[in-house]
């Protein structure tokens, strides 16, 4: 049962005139999964789930679906049902009408359609809201009915193409909580695409960091989190600080290195580093401790010092931006709940220390550099 | 653009064939053939009958009779002056419409002044004919005040004709100019008249500059179509009007001289591209995006 | 200038006697025309006799032919309801089909087609007529020297009135059509692809829906156009007379107040039709 994949996409690639879009890709999806294509614009995501959708034809490779090869066939005859970034509801058709559509086209009878269209409707919670025109509805709501109508046709997977893109920052929030609600009930493989971190960490069971066509790495929101592949990772998943520099020694697993400013911290050796290389470091704000005074930290933890030059209140996640005395380098720290600092003021001196296991080292990626 | 699934070459092309043969059809044999006949028609004389020969003798006729230049020149310069009447009283309106009057009002005049466009050339003119013949109601009116004792015959004026000319052009002048005018942020009439501008250095300066796409589309379109009318000069004019198309229908219709009317017909043709041309060189405009204004 | 300018009170009064003048100039060749439709008079001019209904129903018994027992005036309507129906089919079909092709296809020689579509909007009415007129005769004579067959829909007569109106109302169809086609959002058309829609259902359901009020503006605008054309119609025009020709005809001659009967029908009409339309453009589907 377990066996075969919804989705699995073998060495697949795509070129557009001079400019790679999708560069050999692989992976699989697993049946009733939540799996986010998660990267900056222009990385190529859309051009993947457009050829997953099979409006666009890849060079080489194949998609199969449900365990069937998707080559030569039509989009109109694919099982996947796609939420389009501008939702696309049909504006000359009632919710209802667009609701069923797909029915119709497969030639279902009125009676039934209207039936089904309403039962789909009520199990989105627009139920009596059929009668209704598509621009009579509010932001959120037109998401529901653009879900809808896609998951009527019971697809195997359904393509979402970054759909809270155009909605406001509150009601964005409102439906990332929903959108994880309708995919647990209808048990559906979502492949969704986006370029917004949170959404992706929140939404998905699997994630999968796309850069220059390529996957930079695939797993759980967790590992992306806390063990990110490769610094583009790091950098893009979550807020992290980052320390420029050299390798001053390497000891077993743990890298010493210092900036160019001459700041010296320690951190964890992810992948080959050797002594004398350019190295860059990434430390989350949460990982960080904070003290009045050097004593006030672990004692195993190295102390550094700062001066306070900003302070971000944001409730929760509320932060602080402080400036590394040595070196000069801005590096932000979230301030804990308890509230224990809320007396800090601009232009303090401050201390803090991380747990080197915590704080990831890459070797510096020339492509990026 | 990603591009569509595959489709076969072939299909494509008998596709693309398709969607083009009914543009094809319509624009060379209605438009593209007709007219390279009519040119090869207005080179040609009769030697004996079904005998022709390639000449000039057609357009030698034009220039060697006063009357058909003088016809064509006269047609020309009456043309000119209703479009520059029709600018006139047009602009007033536009500016009521696109800047004074507000919402509903504005919507309502405009649409008050489309109204009478829709019904047709031939009605209006006829109520111009019940008003200004020698019986009709002006020349009454102005005997029952005293104006003039006898009634008089207002029809078969050179101003006749204008008038009607004007009044059946201003829908094309005033929808253009209404288009334009209602571009023009409010903020620049503001700014200007802050910084010290009256009235007329206000319109000279920011107003018509703004404006002169839609002015240049509305005269064009005028223009062309003032010389092109039959039923207005011929109607209104009577057996004075000497308009020039009178003198193309009489060559084809009424004395069968095909090609004496094929060169008149390129010469009006020539005349109202020239001006097209110009109107469009003068304003630096492209024609397609004239034409969609008008 | 402008409404949150100072404007004296003189400009105020000047601009509303302005607009006061022009719609009286605009209104009264129609309302004069109207009026007189009803007047009890052998010839459509002051004095008023008193009102009368016999230039609509009137017949030989009376003296008076109305409107609708002239059957010659009632046969040029036909006329023209018939040409006018086929130009406006002819003109939204091909209107519809040179949309898609200048906004969907790719042809080598675009740019140059798109002006020539453009060329009929810019010929004088009588000049196209003259030159479809002398194009089909020398196409009628070929078809009787080469195969001694008779083309008579090739002389001058009904099908020619009907292509050569089309010939320039096809153009603003196109336009028209076009106009609203390159505001198509076709990520429409892959949703409906994606939710199993063949490319006819796309086309049928989707598509055309959309182009709807552009289809019936530009038929409504055709029909219109067709009715009231003279230029063309008057080079082209055989033994059956639409109305507007037949109305000339008479105008020339002095007609009786049964012209103004017919002029006051073509008003309502034509003014159904244009109220109708303003009132779809402004409703919100479209």
């Amino acid at each position: 049962m377990a066996a075969i994949p919804d989705l699995e996409v073998r060495t697949l690639a795509k070129r557009f005139a001079t400019h790679l879009a999708v560069d050999d890709l692989s992976f699989s999806v697993a049946r009733g999964s939540f799996f986010s294509i998660l990267g900056p614009s222009g990385c190529g995501k859309t051009t993947l789930l457009r050829m997953i959708a099979g409006f666009i034809q890849p060079d080489r490779g194949d998609i199969a679906i449900g365990g069937r090869s998707m080559a030569g066939v039509a989009p109109n005859r694919r099982p996947v049902n796609m939420v389009f970034q501008q939702l696309a509801l049909f504006p000359m058709m009632s919710v209802a009408q667009n609701v069923a559509f797909g029915l119709a086209r497969r030639g279902i009878g009125r009676a039934e359609r209207t039936r089904r269209a309403e039962a789909m409707l009520e199990r989105v919670g627009l139920g009596g809201a059929g009668g209704k025109r598509t621009d009579e509805l509010s932001g959120g709501q037109r998401q529901r009915v653009a879900i809808a109508r896609s998951m009527i046709l019971e697809p195997t997977l359904l393509l979402l193409d970054e759909p809270l893109g155009a909605l406001d920052l509150k009601l964005r929030e409102h439906m990332k909580i929903e959108l994880k609600q309708l995919q647990a009930a209808f048990a559906t493989t979502f492949v969704y695409i986006t370029h917004d971190q949170s959404e992706a960490l929140v939404l998905s069971d699997h994630i999968g960091v796309m850069n220059h066509g390529r996957f930079e790495q695939l797993g759980t929101p967790q590992e992306l989190y806390y063990s990110p592949a490769s610094a583009f990772v790091a950098g893009f998943v979550g807020a992290n600080n980052r320390l420029a520099g050299k390798a001053l020694a390497v000891n077993g697993s743990l890298v010493q290195l210092a900036t160019s400013g001459g700041w010296v911290v320690h951190a964890h050796r992810q992948g080959p580093i050797t002594a004398g290389m350019a190295v860059e470091a990434f430390v989350r704000p949460e990982a960080t401790l904070l003290g009045r005074t050097s004593a006030d930290l672990p004692p195993g933890q190295t102390a550094h010092a700062g001066e306070v030059i900003s302070l971000l209140f944001d409730g929760a996640n509320s932060a602080v931006l402080l400036r590394e005395l040595q070196s000069h380098i801005e590096f932000r720290i979230a301030l804990p709940q308890t509230g224990a600092y809320a007396d800090l003021q601009v232009g303090a001196r401050i201390y803090f220390s991380f747990d080197p296991q915590r704080a990831i080292c890459f070797a510096a990626a020339d492509a990026h550099a | 653009m990603p591009e569509a699934p595959a489709a076969a070459p072939w299909y494509r092309r008998l596709m693309l064939g398709l969607l083009l043969a009914p543009a094809l059809l319509w624009l060379f044999a209605l438009i593209v053939l007709p007219h390279v006949d009519l040119a090869l028609l207005s080179f040609r004389e009769r030697v004996a009958p079904r005998q022709y020969v390639a000449s000039l003798a057609q357009y030698r006729t034009f220039f060697g009779e006063p009357l058909y230049w003088r016809v064509f020149v006269r047609t020309a310069v009456l043309s000119a002056l209703a479009t520059a009447l029709t600018l006139l009283v047009a602009f007033p309106i536009a500016w009521t419409i696109a800047k004074l009057a507000r919402g509903r009002m504005s919507a309502l005049l405009f649409v008050v002044c489309l109204i009478p466009f829709w019904v047709s050339e031939t009605v209006r003119t006829l109520g111009w004919m019940i008003l200004l013949r020698e019986s009709g109601v002006l020349p009454a009116l102005l005997v029952h005040l005293g104006l003039t004792t006898q009634p008089v015959e207002l029809l078969y004026h050179d101003a006749t004709i204008l008038v009607g000319l004007v009044y059946t052009s201003l829908l094309f002048m005033v929808v253009p100019l209404v288009g334009n005018l209602e571009s023009l942020d409010n903020a620049l009439i503001e700014a200007a008249y802050d910084l010290g501008g009256k009235g007329w250095s206000i319109l000279r300066e920011i107003v018509i500059p703004h404006a002169a796409p839609g002015i240049t589309a509305g005269c064009i379109v005028v223009f062309m179509l003032t010389l092109g009318n039959y039923l207005t000069p011929t109607l209104l004019g009577g057996k004075n009007s000497l308009w020039f198309t009178e003198q193309i229908y009489t060559q084809f219709i009424t004395r069968f001289n095909w090609e004496q009317g094929a060169a008149f017909g390129f010469l009006l043709l020539a005349l109202s591209t020239a001006m097209v041309w110009l109107g469009l060189k003068v304003s630096g405009q492209r024609f397609s995006d004239v034409m969609r204004r008008a | 200038m402008i409404p949150t300018l100072p404007r004296p009170a003189w400009l105020r009064a000047a601009t509303a006697l302005y607009v006061a003048a022009f719609l009286m100039f605009l209104f009264l060749p129609l309302a004069v025309v109207a009026v007189f439709a009803f007047n009890d008079a052998p010839y459509p001019a002051p004095p008023w006799h008193g009102f009368t209904l016999d230039w609509f129903l009137g017949n030989e018994a009376a003296g008076r032919i109305g409107l609708f027992r002239d059957s010659e005036l009632l046969g040029s309507i036909w006329t023209s309801s018939i040409v006018a129906l086929w130009v406006t089919g002819l003109s939204v079909a091909v209107g519809t089909a040179n949309a898609f092709a200048m906004e969907r296809a790719q042809f080598p020689g675009k740019g140059a087609l798109s002006m020539l579509m453009l060329t009929p909007l810019v010929i004088p009415g009588v000049i196209l007529g003259i030159s479809i007129l002398a194009f089909a005769s020398r196409l009628a004579e070929l078809c009787s020297d080469l195969f001694a067959v008779e083309a008579d829909f090739l002389r001058p007569g009904l099908p020619l009135v009907v292509l050569g109106q089309f010939s320039y109302i096809a153009a603003i169809a196109t336009l028209t059509i076009s106009a609203r086609l390159k505001r198509f959002d076709r990520t429409l058309e892959d949703a409906a692809l994606n939710l199993g829609a063949s490319r006819p259902a796309v086309l049928w359901t989707i598509t055309l829906p959309y182009l709807r009020p552009a289809l019936i503006g530009s038929a409504a605008i055709a029909f219109l156009m067709s009715f009231e054309n003279f230029n063309t119609t008057l080079m082209l025009v055989g033994a059956d007379s639409p109305l507007t020709i037949m109305m000339y005809g008479r105008m020339r001659e002095g007609a009786t107040p049964v012209l103004n009967a017919v002029s006051l029908f073509l008003m309502v009409a034509s003014a159904v039709i244009a109220l109708t339309l303003i009132r779809r453009g402004r409703s919100p589907e479209s």
